[in-house]
């Protein structure tokens, strides 16, 4: 509730306090974390605060919050980051236009991932998901001029949004066939089946793309356009950690029974290697730790899908560490971006004698990435080897030799991180680039990064601050478990080998990086995931053109034969089921309604006969009044008012329009001829066929004609045409006791039905908009045309 | 809502060609309606409840009054039959039958629930209605502000251009 009071706030203040309002913004992380930590005092005297409103009951949609130390885990890294980054901002956006916008967006998008993972209930969930993918929108394209960051933030959002779909879809099968959509429910009591299985892989689907796994990776990198701020807070810390948030509830009930553990597993490895390999070739800062994420979310959804408690617990560390260094990064390489204007290593360099703070921040937290002890990030990859050497089966082995590998890749790139930005020395080629200007950045600037990178170092020296956090997380993930002991030294044994391994194969990477970069040249020729997600918006453009080309032929006759025919066609289906309705009406009521039916006929034909556009919009009109006088004689005023205005206007709409087109009618070929009178004739079956049908079966028919016969028949005094009770009847008797009117037929269009009647003028509304503009820019580009003929005859 | 000056040639839009010099006949008849048609559509608006009318059929009688001052003097005339703009007009009344709407779902849970209201006017004494005419209200001034801005634009000079 407060995300959204303090995003309109924001949005209020505008533009004119600058980027201060960032400072207003840190109020919602703010409340954020001090909901987090007194939650966790509850949750720590075994009570689990819920909170519960019923929303549409009729589809299990509740909101219903709950915490536990799990959502109270991921609920402090989205405060403590966001504090940090909206910190940070007052000085990265220091001389940006619309910081009010990319603010309020930043603060909504904190509240809906708070939302995220505090709510009980799988739709809460997907609403809140959701919104948090249109939010990234939003944010990846703030700097809307610049087309990259369009088509990145429409990538993100494709992407994520449809892999939210596919969710949906697990969601609710999920749900109905556990038949409850409470969260904690389904994971107490898991459902199990053949549906559930293709379930839960709909619901990895939606983490894969939220987390950027392979291969729906190709967003990740390019959203990268976004600002840094954002790119720290959505693009490391949190957003694309909601996936592995969704896998690590899913974990403990479905790795079991189901596909998804090995699935997610295998995935987590593929995008482990891949992230880790191309992070080695980039040359921008950003997208190096943009491939970076990759891998360690890989590695994230590893540890949580594998589905077993000691890896879990690796996997919370991770979480931490990783919100930790990633967002420091991210933000020295804000830092960098901002004061320089460049992220590309080889332009940079050197950087560690000028600015040494930042390049504190920087190692320490690169170090944390790399798994170099005393740091959080040490400690969690010992956790990781530790499970992963506990688990027997065979396939353990593999797994934890992709780690491994994938391990040693992030020990190079965080070197060469380090390296590139703040310590190498330009050669080759670069030295003939101007050299960067390096103005030092102030000490508010370097706050943020500096405190987070720190966290990792405390955290790393002091873990049993963390052990009740989590031990809690991962019993509340489901998981038996006794109190955990977590201590950066374990003492000597094979999983302190293994990270030694790994860190003297990471440096020897670096150190041979010559020797990858020739390698990874040769892969050049692999199809990329932005490729084929570009390839795939190509050729469904490709394909919608050609659909509207085959269905928008561009001719009048065949529109209007398509609408009438389907007209036609589908009601046809139920009314050929219904069989013939038996009695024919009396044909003749009284001696007018022959005399008003000749007229009718007579003008009917001459319509169709006439050569003239004017003679046939009038004998047309005929045709319409002598329906409107019908109605009358048949006792329905209102039908008949209404007619006569509607016919009036008709025709001169028909007038206007036509002082446009030719006089006379082209003579159309025989063909197209034969082929408009068959129309004409199916229309003209139907709707006889219709009328009867609907006459003796009233309740078929659509409540307006159901209650004008009706209207009809009492007045007339003739009795009711049907015996049983029908909806006309029904509105009949309520009218004037429920809805206080006695004219029936306004009752229905304001009150019965009034929500038609919205709809009708809301699309009456959108209709007039669409005419006008068609009109006004068809003339305008037709005068424009002439104009270009115009120059084109003259030259 | 309408304002009835003399009678202007200053336009000299094709439709006004076409038309020619409207008759005098017609001109006082159509000065003589007008106001006649607005009256009875307003009355058809209030009837409507209990009476047949309604929103939708006043809001046609006002535009076939506009249709008649369009006859009668062109698309100038058009224009000078409505102060206000049309699509504002339009806006407005989609926004009253939303509001309603909307109201509905405030008061007693349920969207477009219409209540009986009890309304003492001055001199008039005490009205008993139906929340429901606001809603009407809404699909009325639709209906006038989207006919009277689509004759407005199919009337207008620019639109000589092709309707293929």
């Amino acid at each position: 509730m407060i995300f959204a009071v303090v995003a309109v706030a924001i949005l209020g203040i505008g533009n004119r306090w600058g980027s201060r309002v960032f400072l207003v913004a840190s109020v919602g992380p703010l409340a954020a974390l001090v909901w987090a930590v007194s939650a966790a005092s509850r949750v720590g005297n075994g009570d689990l605060p819920t909170e519960s409103w019923t929303w549409v009951s009729s589809l299990g949609l509740i909101i219903d919050f709950r915490a536990d130390w799990f959502s109270i885990l991921m609920a402090l890294l989205i405060s403590v980051v966001g504090i940090g980054v909206f910190l940070y901002a007052v000085s990265y956006f220091e001389n940006s236009r619309d910081v009010a916008r990319i603010a309020s967006a930043l603060v909504m998008f904190a509240g809906a991932m708070f939302g995220l993972v505090i709510s009980d209930n799988l739709l809460l969930l997907f609403v809140f998901w959701e919104l948090t993918s249109l939010l990234s929108y939003v944010l990846i394209g703030s700097n809307e001029e610049k087309p990259g960051a369009r088509v990145a933030a429409l990538h993100a959002l494709l992407v994520t949004g449809s892999g939210g779909l596919a969710m949906l879809a697990g969601f609710i099968l999920i749900g109905e066939s556990a038949d409850t959509y409470s969260l904690s429910a389904i994971v107490h009591n898991p459902p199990s089946g053949m549906v559930v299985n293709v379930a839960v892989l709909l619901v990895a689907l939606g983490a894969f793309t939220k987390s950027a796994q392979v291969p729906f990776h190709g967003w990740l990198p390019r959203a990268m356009e976004a600002p840094t701020p954002v790119s720290a807070y959505l693009h490391s810390a949190t957003m694309v950690k909601a996936g592995v948030f969704l896998v690590a509830r899913f974990a403990e009930p479905f790795s079991d029974t189901t596909p998804f553990g090995p699935v997610v597993v295998v995935v987590g490895c593929a995008s482990m290697i891949l992230g880790g390999w191309r992070a080695l070739r980039q040359h921008d800062l950003k997208l190096l730790l943009a491939f970076g994420t990759i891998s360690q979310l890989g590695l994230m959804m590893v540890l949580f899908g594998s589905g077993k408690e000691k890896l879990a617990i690796a996997g919370c560390v991770l979480l931490i560490a990783h919100a930790a260094y990633k967002s420091s990064l991210f933000l020295v390489v804000g830092i960098i971006d901002h004061q320089t204007h460049t992220r590309d290593i080889r332009r940079l360099g050197m950087l560690g004698r000028k600015w040494p703070v930042v390049a504190g921040v920087a190692v320490a937290a690169a170090a944390s990435m790399a798994g170099v002890p005393p740091f959080l990030g040490f400690l969690s990859k010992e956790l990781a080897f530790y499970g992963f050497l506990d688990w027997s089966e065979p396939s353990g082995l593999i797994v934890l030799c992709v780690v491994a590998v994938a391990s040693a890749f992030t020990v190079a790139y965080s070197a060469r991180f380090v390296w590139g930005a703040f310590f190498s020395v330009r050669s080759g080629r670069a030295v003939l680039d101007p050299p960067v200007s390096t103005p030092s950045p102030n000490a508010w600037f370097a706050l943020s990064p500096l405190v987070l990178a720190s966290l990792g170092l405390v955290l790393g020296v002091l873990p049993l601050l963390l052990e009740s956090l989590v031990s809690g997380s991962v019993k509340s993930l489901g998981f038996e478990v006794p109190t955990i002991h977590l201590a950066l030294w374990g003492g000597f044994n094979a999983a302190l080998a293994l990270s030694a391994l790994v860190l003297v194969a990471g440096a020897w990477m670096f150190v041979g990086r010559r020797a990858i970069e020739r390698i990874q040249a040769r892969f050049e020729g692999v199809p990329s995931s932005v490729g084929v997600y570009d390839a795939t918006v190509r050729g469904v453009l490709a394909l919608s053109g050609r659909v509207t080309a085959i269905t928008q032929s561009g001719s009048l006759r065949v529109y209007v034969a398509v609408l009438v025919l389907t007209m036609v066609a589908l009601p046809s289906i139920p009314l050929a089921m219904n069989g013939w309705p038996g009695s024919w009406p009396s044909l003749v009521d009284s001696p007018i309604q022959a005399v008003i039916g000749i007229i009718m006929i007579t003008a009917a034909a001459a319509a169709a006969v006439f050569h003239r556009r004017f003679a046939s919009v009038i004998a047309l009109s005929v045709v319409g009044y002598g329906m409107a006088a019908l109605f009358v004689v048949q006792g329905a005023p209102d039908l008949a008012l209404t007619q006569v205005l509607v016919e009036t206007l008709g025709t001169v709409a028909f007038v206007l329009v036509i002082r446009h087109l030719p006089e006379k009618f082209v003579v159309a070929k025989s063909r197209g001829n034969a082929a408009a009178i068959a129309v004409s004739v199916a229309v003209a079956v139907f709707v006889f066929w219709f009328a009867l049908s609907a006459r003796t079966v009233s309740e078929t028919a659509g409540p307006e004609a159901v209650v004008a016969t009706q209207v009809e028949s009492t007045e007339s005094e003739r009795g009711p045409a049907v015996e049983e009770r029908t909806v006309s009847e029904e509105y009949l008797e309520r009218s004037k006791p429920e809805a206080h009117g006695s004219n029936v037929v306004n009752v229905i269009l304001v009150d019965f039905r009034g929500l038609d009647t919205l709809g009708e003028i809301t699309v009456l509304f959108v209709a007039a908009i669409g005419i006008v503009g068609l009109i006004r820019f068809g003339a305008r580009r037709s005068k424009d045309r002439t104009e270009v003929d115009q120059e084109v005859v003259d030259s | 809502m309408s304002e009835w000056t003399e009678q202007t040639n200053g336009s000299t839009s094709d439709l006004d060609q076409e038309i020619g010099r409207p008759s005098m006949v017609l001109d006082v008849v159509v000065r003589a309606e007008f106001h006649a048609l607005l009256v009875a559509s307003l009355w058809l608006l209030f009837v409507g409840h209990n009476l047949p009318g309604g929103g939708f059929v006043g809001g046609l009688v006002v535009v076939a009054a506009f249709g008649l001052r369009l006859a009668a003097g062109g698309s100038a005339e058009l224009l000078k039959s409505l102060r206000i703009r049309s699509e504002v007009v339009l806006s407005l009344g989609l926004l009253v039958a939303t509001g309603t709407a909307l109201l509905g779902l405030v008061n007693d849970g349920t969207l477009l629930q219409s209540r009986e209201l009890h309304v003492t006017l001055p001199w008039l004494g005490e009205i008993a209605t139906s929340s429901a005419f606001f809603f009407d209200l809404g699909v009325y001034l639709v209906v006038v502000g989207s006919f009277h801005w689509l004759l407005e634009v199919f009337s207008e000079p620019e639109s000589e251009g092709d309707f293929e």
